[in-house]
């Protein structure tokens, strides 16, 4: 829980590249917000320009993608490398469908953690919150 | 027999409460997956014998609950239609013979998003995904490759297409045109359902509205060329994936199948002529009544509103045909040999529900695209199905279960309700636009989540029955990877067609088709000349964008 007059956690979520699986970012969204944390999702089919833009003008502390369709290791770095770019370090987690091998792989990019097929979604809310508190 | 609901009582309150008291049931209470409350014991009150003509029948007769034909799989067994493609159309060409090679009997194409967006394999939008998720196709040179050896004329088809479907169904007839095959002997499958792609899966291109006239375009051609296709799989299967019941799966699929037939209509084709050609397809989930019940009450639902309401006189339109197959939400990566068996329910679910062809799905899906051997035990799991198990040898066998007649009237009202609803709301493009559909969804999915989160609903090996040292998935599994190279040989391939084409011809067949998308006039005639001239699927689709603009779905949480 949070603290009174503490600012709300701002999480950015959003489908990158050209996969509509939204199932699984739209639940993960119910459950932040539920949370109490402020989700802004940019829709399907961002483009990672895009997703860097809104996480720079939603000054947002957390960005999450979904990833469905094998192109996580070609859109996830793009979209790690705009963030950096602009001097943006946010807690970066992703899920969707990604084989563990991929995991190091993307952790290596900057991706904070990497969630797999399963994950109860309360487990991204607790995440999202101790990395916060820890930082 | 003394009377039924006496005697009922007499159990309920006394053999049964003597029980109960000394031992509880292990639940306080039963519901299906979409949250039918199921009762300990059900008996001929819930599904009265005096119902049999009007509710039940006979197969091949209306209302067509026990099957749309008479002889259902006595006479021919069910396709087994395994979904393949990936790649480059080389892979693809290799994986359909190796599947007709071992007795698979229809094939079903997968393309990848760039295919289905309408952009070639050199978009820079399209970087990443270029034979992901199904095979690249730019040009008909592709489709030329992907059927290299298979005679058009014997084997059926179908193709996972919906916002770029006229351009892939003119490949196809191109590629038939070529190997000698006419038109009017294709047979096969455009999924070409675009509702459904604004509220569950999410592969729009165009506005609804213009979205609405390339689907009917492609209704309206083959009613006049190519009689033997169908034009419509309106699929309620990517519904339920995106988290919808049971219920709302088949109202959600039954209203978009009435949009369709109300917008043929009003292009002057009468109900009979291309009701016969669309068929539907359904998803496999976990409960095996329900889903049982659940396509039994869908030909019953669907066949009286195709009488009722369109006053359709061809028992042919009466027929809801259905391609069912494995839901993959339903599939767990803890565990993964799991599946198989998770899967080997689908297949009997799909059989006693009587279904026309049924897919499985490959154990391993939920990693990768499904290697050889998992892509084998799901079509030999569909055989022995056939073969052995006996299941297949009477008609709809579970006619006549007290539960499962019960849980198919139950599903039925349920479903009308929500048909009467979108009626209220002016039909299912408002109830679409109003986000009513996207909201209901979405809260059916979030109710399940929760449900999982509890422990209420049990997912062996996820939620339940875990074993420690399972990390998501066996480092020893194979799985088959996408080579990296893909993208590039696409690429270049593309680059090769278009340096040896005549590009005069093709500029002057785009610039037909901006004339004939102006003229609102059928789109068909003119793609097929343009994908002859090895026009690409991203060349085709652009001008279609400049005429109509992109949709962008406005976002629930």
């Amino acid at each position: 829980m949070e603290a009174k007059g503490e600012r709300r956690i701002r999480v950015l979520l959003a489908k990158v590249g050209l996969d509509g699986h939204d199932r699984g970012i739209r639940t993960v969204a119910r459950y932040l917000a539920d949370a109490g944390m402020e989700v802004i999702f940019t829709g399907l089919r961002s483009t990672p320009e895009q997703v860097v833009e809104a996480a720079l003008q939603e000054d947002v502390q957390v960005v999450g993608l979904s990833f469905l369709a094998g192109d996580h290791m070609t859109l996830a770095p793009k979209v790690i490398e705009g963030l950096k770019r602009h001097g943006l370090a946010p807690v970066i987690v992703l899920g969707g469908v990604i084989p563990q091998g991929d995991v190091p792989a993307l952790e290596r990019t900057g991706a904070t953690r990497v969630f797999l097929p399963g994950t109860p979604p309360e487990q991204i809310v607790q995440f999202i919150r101790s990395t916060l508190q820890q930082n | 027999m003394p009377d039924l609901k006496a005697e009922l009582k007499r159990w309920q309150e006394g053999t049964l409460r003597r029980t109960l008291e000394r031992s509880p049931e292990r639940s306080p209470g039963f519901s299906t997956d979409s949250g039918i409350e199921v009762k300990a014991l059900y008996t001929p009150l819930d599904a009265p014998a005096d119902d049999y003509a009007e509710r039940i029948g006979f197969p091949g007769e209306y209302p067509y609950t026990r099957g749309v034909y008479p002889s259902m799989y006595r006479g021919q067994l069910w396709t087994m239609r395994q979904y393949a493609g990936f790649g480059t159309a080389e892979e693809t060409n290799r994986r359909f013979r190796y599947l007709l090679e071992r007795g698979s009997t229809g094939l079903s194409i997968a393309f990848d998003l760039p295919t289905q967006l309408g952009l070639d394999s050199d978009d820079p939008l399209a970087e990443g995904a270029v034979g992901r998720v199904g095979v690249a196709v730019d040009t008909l040179a592709d489709m030329e490759t992907i059927f290299q050896g298979i005679p058009l004329d014997k084997v059926s088809t179908s193709m996972t297409i919906n916002a770029t479907a006229p351009i892939l169904l003119a490949m196809y007839i191109a590629v038939g045109e070529g190997q000698g095959v006419p038109q009017t002997k294709l047979t096969g499958t455009t999924q070409n359902d675009i509702l459904k792609e604004f509220i569950a899966r999410g592969t729009y291109i165009f506005p609804p509205e213009p979205s609405l006239k390339l689907a009917l375009d492609i209704v309206q051609y083959c009613f006049a060329q190519v009689p033997r296709w169908n034009t419509m799989n309106i699929a309620g299967y990517h519904i339920r994936e995106a988290g919808a019941d049971a219920i709302q799966e088949l109202a959600f699929t039954l209203a978009d199948a009435i949009t369709y037939i109300e917008r043929a209509r009003e292009r002057g084709l009468a109900v009979d002529e291309f009701a016969p050609r669309l068929s539907y397809s359904l998803g496999c989930f976990r409960d095996l009544f329900e889903e049982v019940a659940k396509y039994r009450a869908s030909r019953r639902l669907f066949a009286r509103i195709m009488k009722e309401r369109f006053g359709a006189k061809d028992p042919r339109s009466y027929l809801f045909r259905t391609f069912s197959g494995s839901c993959g939400s339903t599939l767990v990566s803890q565990q993964p040999l799991n599946n198989i068996v998770r899967v080997a329910m689908h297949a009997l679910m799909g059989v006693l529900g009587g279904h026309q062809a049924i897919h499985t799905a490959c154990w391993d899906e939920g990693f990768a695209i499904p290697s050889e051997s998992a892509a084998q035990i799901a079509l030999r799991t569909q055989q022995i199905l056939a073969h052995e198990s006996g299941v297949a040898n009477t008609i709809d066998p579970l006619a006549g279960s007290y539960y499962v007649e019960s849980l198919t009237n139950e599903i039925e009202t349920r479903a009308q309700d929500y048909l009467d609803r979108i009626d209220a709301m002016g039909g299912m493009l408002k109830a679409i636009d109003s986000g009513f559909i996207s909201r209901e969804i979405q809260e059916s999915s979030i109710r399940y989540q929760k449900q999982v989160d509890s422990g209420e609903k049990v997912i062996v090996g996820l939620n339940r029955f875990q074993e420690q040292e399972d990390a998501g998935q066996s480092s020893a599994m194979e799985l088959f990877q996408v080579d990296p190279e893909v993208e590039a040989r696409q690429r270049d391939t593309l680059s090769a067609v278009r340096a040896g084409r005549n590009q005069a011809s093709v500029d002057r067949v785009l610039a037909q088709l901006g004339e004939v998308i102006e003229r609102n006039e059928n789109v068909m005639p003119v793609v097929i000349e343009a994908v002859k001239a090895y026009a690409s699927v991203g060349e085709i689709t652009a001008v279609m964008r400049r005429a109509w603009g992109e949709y962008r779905s406005p976002v629930y949480i």
